[in-house]
């Protein structure tokens, strides 16, 4: 396998090649599979080491099922996971603990991803409990190192999550995701729920914590702008296909399949003047149990032709380092 | 030095926290009169299990065929003697002691069995179809009727009856915390603690029990006074407790042949019987609404 990135001095730490996710669909008195929700759909790329690698597109196109079906949260319907070139899509939980401590994961919800019932002190030190063996006098002093990392204090430790600001939540997510010094930490939305303000602070937290352990992101967003200022690489998702992959540079300069630039011209500008050379998609986002043939984008492409209906076009390195799966790549609508 | 004491400080701050949560749903539970009479009766069934022996005036099995039916009110016997002369007062008071204890058992027995099943079903898929069919087999039999077989089988005694009531509640338990568990488990810190490499064993333990207990501690409240009433029927039919045990029900059966000369010997009982299923049920109640899940806690 070629490297392909502009970063090819870079190690390898993670990489997909085909994964498929389906979901099956049951009907009928019989319970029977009458189709599949197609969520991933032949998905392959690379992540490199201390790298954030940012996934875009809109709700439903398949960008959290892939954040999950990396940590093994959803079973893959076909492909592999190499991490450190080792597969894991199909290890037993026993033998995935190790790669647990590698890989985590800090969810879209702070609200959700914080078990009510249960002291966010002993939540962090769960995760000791359950990895490593420390002393309880240990496992108290690691959450609190914890916590002063993040930004909380000691005196959270007895709190219940309710007692805190969404913020303060999600910081408390990102400490217990970062509790075992993993190489690799998938945000799913992670900054999607807060305040414009909350999220630059969490952001920045982010990017001191990738600084200080060299951790890769796979950071997984809808906000474009959030992804400009975060990400090293973006991918842009669409109805479960890759659409395109680039450096946030060569992406935002010279988008190259017609979605992507779609979704580049809605970013809001603020400008005196009506903002006319934005794109406007027509109709809805297919149905993921039912995709187009052909290419899945052609429904809504503005310069879709005979052949985008037929064919699905290949994934194709045009630039180095920048790919895209479009007929008429480069063409600007 | 200075990290000792903020550490004893989080400790005490922490605690009071702690305690806000269930001075919540205290205090809620005591803005309802009916739960508070509740309690209060409750609290006055377990005085007299627990001082039985101080509250008494008389040994409840002792006989005095002298003093045999004396109505209410009469000297030295507040309540009555029975047929054999034996103090009423005294024998509800033991009573009082052994519904409680029979209640207790079963309840308890019934949620081990009941919060197991409903666990497992609710978060294996696979083992559902399996607890499921047979909790659904379990409900088929009216309650009364299944308690009777099993006592049937096992001997009469109040051991018996216990395992009995518990074995009845099992289904109803099994159902409401799998439908917990159910909702639960889709939760997304569930999603979350798996994500950090927990055993289903401790997501079940640490995770989906502490947050289904709200609908467990009202059921088993409820289901308290289920188990004193069957007990008491159980005693009635002459399965459960054996005279000369002064049980509720035993004594109101052996009242019945007096109904119409000492009317107290079936009354009193039944009046106790009445007020403990009664209380149990309005603090059960009070506890369901006490416990909203719109409450403070999430």
């Amino acid at each position: 396998m070629v490297t392909l990135s502009t970063k090819s001095d870079q190690k390898i730490l993670l990489e997909l090649k085909g994964v498929k996710k389906y979901f099956p669909i049951k009907g009928g008195i019989l319970k029977r599979v009458q189709g599949h929700v197609k969520a991933v759909e032949d998905v392959s790329l690379q992540l490199f080491e201390g790298e954030s690698l940012g996934v875009v597109g809109e709700s439903g196109c398949g960008k959290s099922t892939l954040g999950r079906a990396i940590l093994g949260l959803e079973e893959l319907t076909e492909g592999k996971i190499h991490f450190r070139n080792e597969e894991i899509q199909d290890l037993k939980r026993k033998e995935k603990l190790k790669f647990v401590k590698e890989m985590q994961m800090i969810f879209q919800d702070p609200y959700a991803s914080l078990n009510p019932r249960q002291r966010i002190g002993h939540a962090l030190e769960e995760v000791f409990t359950m990895h490593t063996n420390m002393s309880a006098k240990e496992k108290r002093s690691s959450v609190i190192d914890l916590l002063n990392e993040v930004g909380l204090k000691e005196e959270h430790f007895e709190r219940y999550p309710h007692e805190f600001s969404g913020g303060q939540r999600q910081r408390i997510g990102i400490a217990r995701a970062i509790a075992l010094n993993p190489s690799f930490v998938i945000c799913d939305e992670a900054v999607s729920a807060l305040d414009v303000s909350v999220q630059a602070q969490v952001l920045k937290l982010l990017k001191t914590l990738q600084e200080k352990y060299q951790l890769s992101y796979l950071f997984i967003s809808h906000d474009l702008g959030v992804i400009r200022y975060f990400c090293d690489r973006v991918l842009v998702m669409y109805l479960g296909n890759t659409v395109e992959l680039g450096t946030v540079k060569g992406v935002f300069a010279n988008p190259l399949h017609p979605y992507t630039q779609a979704l580049l011209s809605a970013i809001p500008r603020p400008s005196v003047q009506k903002n006319t050379n934005r794109i406007r998609l027509q109709g809805d986002l297919p149905n993921p149990a039912d995709p187009p043939s052909g290419c899945p984008f052609h429904t809504r492409c503005p310069i879709a032709q005979d052949i985008c209906k037929i064919n699905k076009p290949d994934w194709q390195e045009i630039e180095p380092g920048h790919f895209a799966a479009c007929h008429y790549v480069g063409t600007k609508i | 030095m200075t990290n000792a004491i903020l550490t004893t400080d989080i400790r005490t701050s922490g605690i009071k926290k702690k305690e806000k949560v269930y001075i919540t749903t205290l205090k809620r539970l005591l803005k309802n009169k009916l739960a508070i009479a509740g309690i209060i009766i409750i609290l006055v069934q377990i005085t007299m299990a627990i001082f039985a022996p101080i509250i008494a005036t008389h040994d409840p099995v002792k006989q005095n065929l002298i003093a045999s039916e004396l109505p209410v009110f009469s000297e030295g016997h507040w309540l009555g003697t029975d047929n054999y002369g034996r103090d009423v007062w005294s024998r509800i008071v033991y009573g009082a002691r052994i519904s409680l204890l029979v209640g207790v058992t079963a309840v308890s027995l019934g949620l081990i069995g009941g919060i197991t099943l409903g666990l497992l079903g609710g978060y294996y898929k696979k083992l559902d179809g399996i607890i499921m069919r047979v909790v659904d087999l379990l409900f088929s039999f009216p309650g009364i009727l299944l308690a009777m077989l099993i006592i049937a089988v096992l001997g009469t005694n109040l051991v018996n009856v216990a395992i009995a009531i518990s074995i009845w509640s099992i289904p109803t338990c099994a159902r409401i915390v799998r439908g917990s568990v159910l909702s639960i488990k889709e939760k997304e810190y569930i999603m979350a603690i798996k994500s950090l490499g927990a055993s289903d064993f401790r997501i079940m333990m640490r995770h989906i029990l502490p947050n289904a207990f709200a609908p467990i501690i009202v059921f088993g409240t409820m289901r308290m006074a289920t188990a004193i009433l069957s007990t008491a029927s159980l005693s009635f039919l002459g399965l459960g407790a054996q005279p000369p045990t002064p049980e509720w029900g035993a004594m109101i059966a052996q009242g019945q042949a007096y109904m119409w000369t000492s009317p107290h010997l079936t009354i009193v009982p039944g009046i106790a019987i009445m007020l403990i299923v009664f209380a149990f049920n309005v603090v059960g109640d009070g506890l369901r609404d006490a416990l909203d899940p719109n409450m403070d806690i999430q």
